[in-house]
């Protein structure tokens, strides 16, 4: 068996788009939302995606979701450290 | 009255900011279709300007009425779209449906498992799909079938027996199974040997039978030689662990050719993944759980929908998928797969009246009441049982007042009237 080197997660078709959002944008992100962070949908820092693209507690990451509904929507998640 | 124009392009020009301001208020599928039709209307009857930015402007009316209103109870409607078709669901299957060769758990049994979010399905299952090399031929599909297959030395042996007297394990292999799992004598005596129960050898008139002879010792129990027995048996050949079997399956493709896929009966995604001949970008497991492990909690909430939807179209239940997307969004929430139940969604609910409404109403209280919690009356069950206006709909509206511009009214009409 030739060996091959480890799978790269983030090419698996169950997993969207994600990326890193600068803090700036975040910001500007949350205030038209008119949220706080903690009120975003969360994704651990020790999720699989999260640890692949080095995101760290206190980040807020984007999502392209290909929807059935919508074609692509854009979704944040804030990344929390449990 | 303005031209009509017939060239797209033109057109496209003319009403340039209407469309980046559709773009960016329509979500992406309908404002490609809009662009779509426009495009074609014009090429074949022709538009003016106006029109098409009439049109646009209704388009983008109609979707933002369509949307869901502030304070619609979401949720509820979620709870009664997928609960209503599901009365019917447990009269129809109960337990197992036999699909292919596979015992599937279907129906409601199912639905329970998804929304319960258990870390096992009772029936796991994998649909692992071919690189471009092994996709196309039965053959090599057998060859990526038999890597993943998890065999042992039970599933080769048509006997293992204890000889007492020679003090030695005897092993007979089954020319046919070694055959089907595509095993050689030799790999079996290698694993064998690996073993360290003692030398291996292979009977000098039958190639098929091989002796372990065990050293000699002073003292043996027959429950010794029993669990030795044990550990010949159970030892592994090949494979991935927790694969109990694997089928070939075939489909037809978007392209039009014949492609070989594998279910398994049993579940290993990270091991299966690294799997030479698999395509690893496409392997799907019914074990949401592992998902989430694996690929990250996105990757688990696009499964919990997949499932979801899944269940309810074989029994033929139309839902729409918004409601499924909702449950699975709730579920994903805070970062894990949490159930739709005690230990979840509802167990951690911060009103303990709402909690005690769900299960374990005087466990609850108690619970509640021994760590000094307090409720808020925000939600809509304990609005309920306190009696209150709901906060959803049109009791989201409050009445709220300035009592600054209040004083300065009043002086205002104070000073009229005097």
């Amino acid at each position: 068996m030739a060996k091959q080197k480890k799978f790269n997660i983030l090419e698996h078709e169950l997993v969207p788009e994600h990326e890193i959002v600068p803090p700036e944008e975040a910001v500007k992100i949350l205030k038209e939302l008119g949220i706080a962070p903690h009120q975003l949908p969360w994704i651990r820092v020790t999720d699989p995606v999260a640890r692949a693209i080095g995101a760290k507690p206190g980040d807020v990451i984007r999502i392209r979701r290909k929807s059935p509904t919508s074609g692509e929507t854009i979704a944040y998640r804030y990344v929390v450290g449990y | 009255m303005a031209e009509l124009v017939y060239e797209w392009e033109s057109l496209e020009s003319k009403i340039k900011t209407t469309l980046r301001e559709a773009a960016e208020k329509l979500p992406k599928r309908i404002y490609e279709e809009l662009i779509d039709k426009l495009k074609r209307t014009c090429q074949e009857y022709g538009l003016t300007p106006e029109e098409a930015t009439k049109i646009i402007y209704n388009v983008v009316r109609e979707y933002e009425l369509s949307m869901i209103e502030p304070g619609e109870p979401v949720g509820t409607v979620a709870a009664q779209s997928i609960g209503e078709p599901g009365t019917q669901m447990t009269l129809r299957t109960f337990h197992y449906a036999g699909m292919r060769e596979f015992n599937v758990t279907l129906g409601l049994p199912r639905f329970i498992e998804v929304v319960d979010a258990r870390r096992e399905p009772s029936t796991p299952i994998m649909y692992i799909y071919l690189d471009e090399e092994h996709r196309y031929d039965e053959n090599k599909a057998k060859e990526v079938a038999r890597r993943i297959e998890f065999t042992r030395v039970v599933n080769v042996a048509s006997e293992v027996s204890i000889d007492l007297i020679n003090m030695r394990i005897i092993v007979r292999l089954d020319p046919v199974m070694l055959e089907d799992k595509g095993v050689t004598v030799e790999q079996v005596k290698k694993v064998l040997e690996k073993l360290k129960l003692g030398n291996v050898e292979s009977d000098p008139s039958d190639p098929l039978v091989l002796y372990i002879n065990l050293p000699p010792t002073e003292s043996f129990s027959l429950i010794d030689l029993q669990k030795k027995k044990d550990k010949v048996l159970n030892a592994k050949i090949k494979g991935i662990r927790k694969i109990r079997r694997v089928i070939i399956q075939s489909m037809v493709n978007e392209e039009g050719k014949t492609e070989y896929f594998l279910v398994t009966e049993g579940s290993n995604l990270p091991d299966v993944l690294e799997v030479p001949g698999v395509d690893p970008r496409r392997v799907y497991t019914n074990n949401i759980h592992e998902i989430e492990e694996v690929l990250g909690i996105e990757a688990a909430r696009l499964a919990l929908i997949r499932e979801m939807k899944d269940v309810l179209e074989e029994q033929g239940l139309d839902v729409d998928i918004r409601h499924l997307m909702l449950v699975a969004d709730i579920m994903t929430q805070t970062g894990r797969v949490r159930q739709i139940g005690r230990h979840g969604v509802s167990g951690e609910k911060p009103s303990p009246l709402a909690r005690a409404a769900f299960e374990m109403t005087t466990q609850n209280l108690f619970d509640a009441a021994a760590r000094g919690e307090t409720d808020k009356l925000l939600g809509v069950t304990e609005t309920v049982i306190a009696g209150g206006i709901l906060r959803m709909g049109t009791g989201m509206v409050v009445v709220s007042m300035n009592p600054a511009t209040l004083i300065k009214g009043t002086q205002k009409s104070g000073s009229e009237q005097g």
